[in-house]
């Protein structure tokens, strides 16, 4: 506990550091060596804390009679390791990525902030504690996103985003408030003690649903995560995209399994439905981008979805009383928390580079960048397979463990529930697909095929702390994946902590199999599958080496289908998703293309146009905006009222509060 | 010492004050107006210091002679002066709707009382009477704001009202010194304020008429 203060200080410690030596050769490695240097320690102490009992410690700082209370739980300490991993991972990548930086002094002093933000919000143990350290994350990562501020689309995405962040800490302050009751104890433990009436409850799980759903990217609240995870510098999307919303998601689960004590069935409905939702919209929207920072910005809003599938399922099993199944889908959630935290942050990584070398996230002015940039490629290639939930990979095992946990599907009484998980277990399945493609275009067409510009032709190896952080990373995601068991039980304390039960210890189990409930019901081995994998393909290389002839073959050159050998006449990353556009893109997007040819004898070029809507966003932002603006129009005759018509307002509501007050006695 | 006796008195000389918050509704004369603000500071002067004698609570009579010097004497002076040198000492303000106005401040001293006996049910009863004549006070002054349309009278009116918060304050079992002085401070500072300004919107309008301001600034009343 007093290292993880000690780690904050040292964070807080930066940001004068950064400050002040923005534009001195020495402030960007003091900085970011320095967070990095603090998120592992971090990290490390989180990590053995994970199975040690709570530790708690009473701060006399913030308001005078709450004090500011700090928890260290299995929880608590499981998502420190995520934010630590991420923010050390990040801190390094930064180390080289960061010389690109053209305004240093809008990013140093933030980044420390933000990752101390995230480390304080996690450890706060009373509401006020909380909701100070949550919008501190939100100030900071503002901050971070228009740090750039001379580009108009950043200013906007920053100004969405503090509308959301503020919308978010509205909403949990409301939760909050409701939690601590008409006594006022805003300790955690106290609300604890005394969770609320079914009535009250249910409305705090809906506040914090939209309260940290909206921070994590639930549909239909994601609205900010596109535009503002690719605005931000590239580490700090990575941090944003990795780690923030997996906060977000501590949040959800700290109010509504640890909080509000067990939930309602139908919370659970409510819970996955939305996950649902999530996963299938955020990789539609995805699969429609070409921006390569926005695509990995919408993956995260399916990834969001999939972890809340998790967690809907754990609130499902547990509100009927099924410990085993509930431990087993929380775990697949955590497990997912984990994998996304890791692989998130690596293809933000890789997009970073691919940024700096090309100068632009556009995928169709991308293309061969294999060539260039081979370790980048390489690193990318691994994390997109894991993204895809491709064995040995770590995406696999924790979307098979949601999947062992839909199946799993005790006998539940509520019809509710009963359709809800099937209809889960295929939205989820759907989306697992659709991601693979998704990621097969995201790496064909930005790192094969052959360069749609000069940029990306140009384009070279990024630096060697940039290659460090993503080959890290990607080592993570193999180990995770090869070695599930291990990261199982690392879970189990955090599980046990929030549900009193926890899945079988995996590490005893003869050849490091993942064994969810009983071995003749389903198992999976990552080791085998890897072993199997590498002996196959090394054998396969083998053979081909031993027997290919090296004999010399004259023969027309064969042109892949492209008589006319120009870059153009490649696949875009319009025409790879037109397929799926066409499928589901006309139902939700309302997508449809019209061509228009020119007359007969014009010379001008035929066109084909591609429209596409955002349902989401003229369905309940649109409307939202021209209510407001309404309102604000109507109401704005009150600023030119006389003197004594204010007067005589401020007297009417007095007189009808003091009427309220008799009529209510 | 809350016999029988002394609860009579204060009770008395709290309802003196909303007779006299009534009669300043009623009142349509600047100077006649100005001399009712003074008997009303002047009650609340014997109020509060009915108050320290029951309440055994001398800094109270320090309140009470504040309160008779500056705001019984002092202001009234001050406030006279300005209207004898704004030429609008004879002036008849034309108020409308007396009756009408009158009925509201009944209504308003009933609200008070339904709102305030409940609440303070297990206070004092020497507290609980003085408190809820002292909203029904403010109210009133509240009232007279909103209905005068001339300067003078509104200030007349806003000074009401703050005797109602300081008789308030007194009942409630003693206010702390530095309270009082910086009420009285605030007022003083207040007054100049509004002074200044009435001089300044007779200079530009050769009115003191609210009413000339909104047409100043262009708005429909």
């Amino acid at each position: 506990m007093s290292l993880l203060l000690l780690v904050i200080l040292l964070l807080l410690a930066g940001v004068p550091a950064g400050a002040a030596r923005a534009h001195a050769p020495d402030g960007r490695p003091l900085v970011y060596g320095l967070s990095a240097g603090a998120c592992a320690i971090g990290g490390l102490a989180a990590l053995a804390a994970i199975g040690a009992p709570p530790a708690t410690l009473s701060l006399p700082l913030g308001l005078p009679w709450i004090g500011a209370h700090l928890r260290l739980d299995p929880l608590a300490a499981f998502f420190l390791v995520v934010v630590n991993l991420g923010g050390a991972g990040a801190s390094l990548y930064a180390l080289g990525h960061a010389r690109h930086e053209t305004m240093p002094q809008r990013v140093l002093p933030f980044h420390p902030l933000f990752l101390a933000a995230l480390n304080l919000v996690v450890i706060a143990d009373d509401a006020f504690t909380f909701l100070f350290a949550w919008e501190l994350m939100s100030l900071a990562s503002w901050a971070l996103v228009v740090a750039h501020h001379r580009e108009q689309e950043n200013l906007r995405a920053g100004y969405v985003y503090l509308l959301m962040a503020s919308l978010s800490g509205m909403v949990l302050l409301l939760a909050f408030g409701l939690l601590a009751g008409p006594a006022g104890s805003y300790a955690f433990a106290a609300m604890r003690a005394a969770p609320p009436a079914a009535g009250v409850a249910g409305t705090v799980l809906v506040l914090a649903l939209i309260g940290a759903g909206s921070k994590a990217g639930l549909v239909p609240l994601h609205a900010w995560l596109p535009l503002a995870h690719p605005a931000a510098p590239s580490h700090v999307s990575a941090l944003m995209s990795g780690v923030m919303t997996k906060v977000a998601v501590y949040a959800f689960l700290r109010i509504s399994l640890d909080l509000l004590g067990t939930p309602s069935w139908w919370s659970a409905v409510l819970v996955l439905a939305l996950g649902g939702a999530t996963a299938v919209l955020g990789v539609l929207y995805a699969l429609m981008q070409h921006d390569l920072k926005r695509l990995l910005a919408y993956h995260t809003v399916e990834n969001i979805g999939i972890i809340f599938i998790g967690i809907g399922l754990a609130m499902a099993f547990r509100a009927d009383g099924f410990a085993a199944a509930a431990a087993l889908a929380l775990t697949a959630a955590l497990f997912h928390v984990f994998n996304h935290s890791v692989f998130k942050a690596l293809l933000f990584f890789g997009a970073g580079a691919v940024l700096t070398a090309t100068g632009t996230r556009d995928m169709e002015r991308l293309g061969g960048l294999i060539h260039g940039m081979p370790r980048t490629g390489f690193t990318f290639l691994i994390a997109c397979a894991a993204i895809s939930a491709l064995p040995p990979l770590n995406g696999f095992v924790s979307e098979w463990l949601t999947f062992q946990a839909i199946l799993l599907r005790p006998d539940l009484p509520q019809w509710g529930l009963k359709v809800m998980i099937p209809t889960d277990g295929a939205l989820l399945a759907l989306a697992a697909a659709l991601a693979a493609a998704c990621f097969v275009k995201a790496f064909g067409i930005s790192f094969l095929g052959r360069p749609r510009s000069e940029a990306a032709g140009a384009a070279a190896e990024t630096d060697r702390f940039s290659r460090a952080a993503m080959s890290g990373f990607a080592a993570l995601c193999l180990l995770a994946g090869v070695l599930p068991g291990a990261l199982v039980d690392v879970l189990a304390p955090a599980v046990q902590s929030l549900l009193g039960a926890r899945m079988p210890a995996q590490l005893g189990l003869p050849w490091l199999s993942l064994v969810p409930v009983a071995a003749a019901r389903s198992s999976y081995n990552g080791l085998l599958i890897f072993l199997f994998l590498a002996a196959a393909t090394s054998l396969s290389i083998l053979a081909i080496h031993r027997f290919a002839s090296r004999a010399v073959r004259r023969a027309p050159a064969w042109d892949c289908g492209f008589p006319d050998a120009r870059p153009a006449t490649q696949y875009t990353a319009d025409s790879f998703a037109q397929p799926i556009r066409r499928v589901f893109g006309a139902l939700i997007f309302n997508a449809h293309e019209t061509l228009s040819l020119p007359p007969p004898g014009d010379t001008a070029p035929a066109r084909l146009t591609k429209h596409l809507a955002d349902p989401i966003w003229d369905a309940l932002y649109a409307p939202v905006q021209t209510v407001v603006a309404w309102a604000a129009e109507t109401l704005n005759v009150l600023q030119f009222l006389t003197i004594r018509r204010y007067l005589a307002a401020v007297f009417i509501a007095l007189v009808a509060l003091l009427l309220a007050l008799a009529l209510w006695q | 010492m809350s016999g029988g006796l002394s609860l009579s008195v204060a009770n008395t000389l709290a309802g003196l004050m909303v007779l006299a918050s009534f009669l300043m509704i009623y009142q349509d004369r600047l100077s006649a107006l100005i001399n009712v603000l003074a008997a009303h500071a002047f009650v609340l002067a014997l109020a509060v210091a009915w108050q320290a004698h029951v309440q055994d609570a001398p800094e109270l009579y320090v309140t009470a002679a504040i309160t008779l010097g500056f705001k019984a004497m002092a202001l009234p002076m001050a406030l006279r002066r300005i209207i004898v040198r704004l030429g609008l000492h004879r002036e008849i303000e034309a108020v409308t709707g007396v009756g009408l106005t009158v009925l509201a401040g009944i209504g308003l001293v009933a609200l008070s009382l339904d709102v305030m006996l409940p609440v303070t049910a297990h206070a004092d009863p020497l507290t609980r009477e003085d408190v809820t004549l002292a909203l029904s006070v403010v109210l009133l002054g509240l009232l007279m704001m909103v209905t005068r349309r001339n300067a003078v009278s509104q200030v007349a009116a806003f000074l009401s009202l703050e005797n109602g918060i300081d008789l308030a304050a007194a009942a409630a079992q003693g206010m702390p010194m530095v309270v009082e002085i910086s009420v009285a401070f605030s007022l003083l500072v207040a007054f100049l304020v509004i002074g200044i300004f009435l001089f300044r919107i007779r200079e530009r309008f050769d009115s003191v008429d609210v009413r000339a301001l909104d047409a100043f600034r262009g708005e429909r009343r």
